[in-house]
């Protein structure tokens, strides 16, 4: 039932220009703008709503799309087509240009550097002589396609609605691959992200790219649809309603941003008739109304009309509802990388100190982990032990000291370049996408075990690496116990059970070296057991773990060696009867005042 | 150019700088108390002056209307909700402050003689009416959504930023306007001189500068502010409520960016969307400062009002260009210095 | 001491995060010029406790206060006016502002409500810390960690509160620093300040507190006076997983 909807869509678009008859060419023009928009919003879709950074400018880069192939048809006598590359050139390097400016800011700098560019290029266009100033540039040559002058809007409206279709599919390829975990991460799990391997920078000028990509297409579709531009559709103003559309419509959604665009164009339509009438005076009143929308949809439904439409069919026809569940074809395994010999030391840690300002989280402390054994690190809270966890893992690198894995120094790695060598982590705060399913989340781990790139992914050519990877990410979740979790959304779990999952991701990205913090806790009694028997299976295959956990039953039932911390140093390491007699330790457990 | 020139370009550009600089403190206030970047500032500006301008041409401005409005969603929303937490207590206040004042405006407003008003009388009741939109729009658009990103809050801001912008053009129509000087003439000083409104702007900026000063260093309500701004839990726990900051820094930063608008309108004619572009070139200058600096901001501002009067000259056409792409080395070496963390968002 | 009136009761106090219940049915109560200790390992709920008695999280169950139930619209500002303060793990001070600054501040509440006795409360938060008059001019966030608790309590003071609450307050601190804290603690009993003390460091807490609560993955597994808690076998398997030993 499900699958007949979009068929049903696409013919319905299809016959639409068709069965609308002459007198309704209002009609098309609007399906053409809301096709033109959408295609704009849906670079925001990928950019805002899945990617978490904002931008106000798109309306900059329809701008770029236009002009180039306005100015070069027109000056130049340039096929359409031919500009069309060189427009989409110029918008990469401009977005590649203010990518790397912006992009590596936080989160707020990027949408205020997007009004700046927005309204920069909007007064360049109008500036500009060879652009015809505010005047603009006329005389633009219809598109050619097949021999045919595409100069009607009917005739056009198959080249809008297609780039647009074309458009909605390879975003969908691109969300639904291993690049997709990847640019999702980006949204509240970047540094999760970076310690699973995951080059957070790359992807997110690379969705700003794409988006600004779909933006220059409209924008060149926009120049010959209507053969004449001049700067007033491409200012702030028009950059702002593409991100009202995209928010209004559903900013995480693939299909809110058709939603949105459809739903704005006809409301302003409809306003712009309404509003001067009824208010008796000439302007852009619509305004009024969007943004006082905006607000409310903002406070109501964060995330947009579409999920709350989708909603509301599922509930009333259940038939429709997208089935959750399912299972994961069996693939050929993924490449294991070669284990260390047993006994081998792979961890060195050297006289490591951190220091935060004046404080000194860690002390010059020294510890080794060797293949094949289970070091535990326990200390009272504020002892350093997570602090010491990320600095080994490249999260927040040492101050002074030596970090040596399989003996290369570390130290002054990337968590990114240290996950590649070999080490995976779990974090004490649980670092999960709380929305993507368990597997989903898992398959991030084995991340860095996939090559294949976004362009690969856009056209469907990443399949098969992506069922291997699919397989690999469900061989670990049944292997963790999480098998009847596997299509459950991740922040659903209870705590414990997300531990869990993050071990898992750990262990999808076939780590020689496991660093867990704190994995036990708010795990039940049996949970716990089977939870020591896995960490025993993994030490029997020569994985070195490294342990923080504060359940000391689990501890000393399971570890070969303990390091104990107090202050930021060490207060004492050996065996875990040793520890248990040690004097010291019982005093900074129990403490006292006397 | 002759030094002539330079020197005008150069008092343009101090000028300019001055009501930027005014306007990039109140935008940094009010993110550092509320995390909210405050797009509509600007409107702030426009709203100001041409609410003066109507008051001096007898009229009563229509953004009474919209402190009336406001005001009665004010007091239906925080009523219905002291009687869902049974806190009748608090009823009497709330209907003093959102209805029953600015209706007490109104009927102000009806009953004196507008245009023999002293100037000064005039500007009192212009800022009257157009301050309590900030603590209300605050009330309405951004305490709801106080704990959210601040993504989130700035879309909220650019939204707000439309509509008044939208209802600018209702209330005020498309056409621009200028109000007389405070003190008209110019000062000869030999080599150039000097508009006395020049004066004026140049003095009241730094007598508000001082003022805000004296405010966040030495009053327990001003170090209240900072506090806030500095660790919202700890300010919390202090008894320092959230929601009183947050309309404690919009109604700041609404009577800065009206004031200001009423300080330029005799030197600038100004249109009911003028305050944006003024707005986000104080904004330029407070992205300079990173938005957390006062000194910083305000020299950015005065920065970007020496760069934008010197570039009007060589380049006129090309002064906004200019002024809003010097954002992006700004924005590079923002970037390299600055090492920010997700955590945040 | 049991005949003291009642300060504080919570009654089968439930927080949930999500779908993940952090606190299950704890009960406890406290009365005036008690010192009332919650040790627990880690993760056991104790923060969470404190922040929902404070009102930063909601929570089902019953909690009066002086008689006054307390319901999840008491917003945390409406508590500091009642007389709650609460000096969490963090400390939360005012880093870029001055000590003497940060006292002032803790002072806001009373201020507002027309109390402007703030300079004698000072006085007297600098006769107990007297360390924090030499620093008054210095910077929060150049403090010592010590120093920093110390101020993170005396501005607690300033508000002059019925019941103080202690998140972790030798959290990271050197022993010598955490005794003059405890030393402090005992100290505010004296001045008919109540205290609600969460700690790791269970033997000092115990030593201290009247009456003591164990919390275990969000729920009261054991309560009593301190003194036959400190005793307790139990306590003590319950830091060290060393049943058997003793």
């Amino acid at each position: 039932m499900r699958r007949l909807i979009l068929p049903l869509f696409l013919l319905l678009l299809a016959l639409l220009p068709v069965v609308l008859p002459g007198s309704a060419e209002f009609y098309v023009t609007l399906l053409n703008y809301i096709g033109l928009y959408a295609l704009v919003a849906l670079g925001l879709v990928l950019l805002t709503g899945v990617g978490g950074l904002t931008s106000f400018g798109q309306a900059a880069f329809v701008g770029v799309g236009a002009y180039t192939t306005a100015w070069l048809t027109t000056a130049f006598g340039w096929s359409p087509w031919v500009t069309l590359i060189v427009a989409l050139a110029a918008t990469t390097a401009v977005a590649l240009f203010l990518g790397f400016i912006t992009l590596r800011m936080g989160g707020h700098y990027l949408p205020l550097g997007t009004i700046a560019w927005g309204i920069s290029l909007y007064f360049l266009f109008g500036n500009i002589e060879s652009f015809g100033g505010h005047t603009g540039l006329g005389g633009i040559p219809p598109v050619m396609f097949l021999g045919m002058e595409l100069k009607s809007g009917r005739e056009f409206y198959y080249l809008i609605w297609i780039a647009l279709m074309l458009a909605v599919v390879v975003t969908q390829n691109l969300l639904d691959s291993r690049d997709g975990r990847a640019i999702r991460a980006l949204k509240g799990g970047v540094v999760m992200a970076e310690a699973m391997g995951v080059n957070t920078a790359w992807y997110k000028i690379v969705i700003f790219t794409i988006a600004a990509q779909f933006a220059c297409v409209s924008g060149w579709l926009y120049a010959h649809l209507q053969r004449f531009v001049n700067p007033t559709p491409f200012s702030l103003t028009q950059g702002i309603e593409y991100l009202f559309m995209a928010v209004i419509g559903g900013v995480g959604h693939v299909w809110g941003a058709l939603l949105g665009a459809g739903l704005i164009t006809i409301l302003k339509q409809w306003l712009q008739d309404l509003l001067p009438k009824l208010l008796g005076q000439s302007g852009n009143f619509e305004v009024i109304v969007f943004g006082l929308v905006m607000i409310f949809v903002l406070h109501r439904a964060r995330d947009g009309l579409w999920p709350v439409i989708l909603n509301r069919i599922e509930r009333l026809w259940p038939a429709l509802a997208a089935n959750a569940g399912g299972s994961v074809p069996q693939a050929e395994l993924l490449q294991k990388r070669d284990m260390p010999q047993g006994g081998d030391t792979i961890l060195e840690v050297r006289q490591v100190t951190k220091r935060f300002g004046g404080l000194t989280a860690n002390n010059a402390v020294s510890f080794t982990v060797q293949a094949g054994e289970v070091m535990a690190l326990i200390g009272p809270n504020g002892a350093g032990k997570s602090t010491m966890f990320n600095c080994v893992s490249g999260v927040n690198p040492p101050t002074e000291g030596e970090v040596r894995f399989l003996n290369q120094r570390i130290d002054a790695l990337t968590s990114r370049e240290i996950a590649r060598r070999g080490m995976s982590r779990t974090f004490q705060h649980v670092r999960l996408l709380p929305t993507m399913t368990v597997l989903d989340n898992v398959a991030i781990g084995a991340h860095l075990r996939g090559s294949k790139t976004f362009v690969h992914s856009s056209i469907r050519l990443d399949r098969e690496e992506e069922r291997r990877l699919r397989f690999e990410a469900a061989r670990q979740i049944e292997r963790t116990g999480l098998a009847e979790h596997m299509f459950d959304a991740a922040g659903s779990l209870p705590l414990g059970k997300q531990r869990i999952v993050e071990i898992a991701r750990a262990l999808a990205a076939d780590p020689c070296l496991l660093l867990l913090d704190e994995p036990a806790a708010g795990l039940r009694y049996l949970e716990k057991q089977a939870l020591a028997e896995l960490l025993r299976k993994l030490r029997g295959e020569g994985m070195g773990i490294l342990l923080v956990e504060h359940d000391m039953d689990f501890v000393m039932g399971l570890a070969d060696r303990i390091v104990v911390m107090e202050f930021g140093e060490k207060l004492a390491e050996g065996l875990p009867k040793q520890i248990q007699e040690d004097p010291k330790v019982l005093q900074a457990y129990l403490g006292g005042v006397d | 150019m002759d030094f002539q020139i330079a020197l005008l370009l150069g008092q343009d550009g101090l000028t300019n700088g001055a009501i930027y600089a005014l306007l990039a403190l109140a935008l940094v206030l009010v993110f550092a108390v509320t995390r909210v970047i405050f797009i509509p500032q600007g409107e702030f500006v426009a709203y100001g002056a041409l609410t003066l301008a109507a008051l001096q041409a007898g009229k009563v401005p229509a953004t009474l209307w919209l402190v009336l409005a406001l005001g009665a969603a004010v007091t239906a929303i925080d009523s219905a909700q002291a009687l869902r937490h049974g806190a009748t207590r608090r009823l009497p206040r709330i209907i003093a402050v959102n209805l029953v004042a600015p209706l007490l405006l109104w009927l102000l407003l009806t009953s004196v003689d507008l245009v023999g008003l002293p100037l000064i009388g005039q500007i009192a009741l212009a800022l009257a009416i157009v301050v309590p939109l900030g603590p209300m729009l605050y009330r309405l658009a951004y305490q709801p959504i106080a704990e959210a990103s601040v993504l989130m809050l700035l879309i909220v801001s650019v939204a707000v930023h439309v509509v008044l912008i939208g209802l600018g053009l209702l209330f005020f129509g498309a056409e621009g306007t200028r109000t007389p000087a405070f003190t008209e003439g110019t000062l000869d000083l030999g080599a150039t001189t000097l508009q006395y409104q020049t004066l004026w702007i140049l003095a009241s900026s730094a007598v508000l500068i001082v003022a805000l000063y004296a405010f966040f260093g030495r009053t327990i309500y001003g170090k209240a502010l900072r506090a806030t701004a500095l660790n919202r839990t700890g300010a919390r726990l202090m008894g320092i409520s959230t929601t009183m900051a947050g309309k404690l820094s919009f109604t700041l930063a609404a009577l800065i960016g009206a004031f200001s608008g009423i300080l330029i309108s005799p030197v600038t004619t100004l249109y009911y969307d003028s305050g944006f572009l003024i707005g986000l070139k104080g904004f330029v200058g407070a992205i300079i400062g990173g938005l957390v600096s006062y000194p910083v901001a305000a020299a950015g501002a005065l920065l970007v009002g020496f760069l934008e009067s010197y570039s009007s000259f060589y380049a006129s056409a090309y002064k906004e260009v200019i002024v809003f792409t010097l954002i992006i080395p700004v924005l590079l070496w923002r970037s390299l210095t600055s090492h920010h963390s997700e955590e945040e968002e | 001491m049991s005949d003291k009136p009642i300060l504080l009761e919570a009654k089968d106090l439930c927080v949930s995060y999500g779908k993940v219940e952090a606190l299950h049915k704890v009960s406890l109560r406290i009365r005036e010029g008690e010192i009332v200790t919650v040790i627990g390992p880690n993760g056991a709920g104790k923060t969470t406790l404190l922040s929902c008695l404070m009102g930063l999280l909601p929570g089902k169950g019953d909690v009066s206060y002086v008689g006054q139930a307390l319901g999840n619209d008491f917003e945390v500002e409406e508590r500091v006016g009642l007389g709650l303060t609460l000096v969490p793990e963090k400390r939360e001070l005012f880093a870029d502002m001055s000590v003497e600054d940060n006292l002032l501040l803790g002072a806001f509440d009373r201020y507002r409500r027309g109390q402007k006795d703030y300079a004698k409360t000072m006085e007297e938060v600098y006769g107990i810390f007297p360390r924090l008059k030499e620093r008054a001019a210095q910077m929060a966030g150049t403090l010592s960690g010590g120093e920093r608790q110390m101020l993170a309590m005396g501005r607690a003071l300033m508000a002059k509160p019925k019941l103080l609450m202690l998140d972790e307050p030798s959290l990271g601190l050197a022993p010598l620093i955490i005794r003059e804290i405890f030393r402090t603690v005992a100290r505010l009993r004296e001045m008919g300040v109540s205290v609600l003390l969460v700690e790791q460091n269970a033997r000092a807490a115990l030593q201290v507190a009247d009456y003591g609560y164990v919390l275990e993955t969000g729920e009261v597994s054991l309560e009593g006076p301190s003194k036959e808690l400190a005793n307790d076998p139990r306590v003590i398997e319950a830091y060290l997983g060393l049943g058997g030993k003793h």
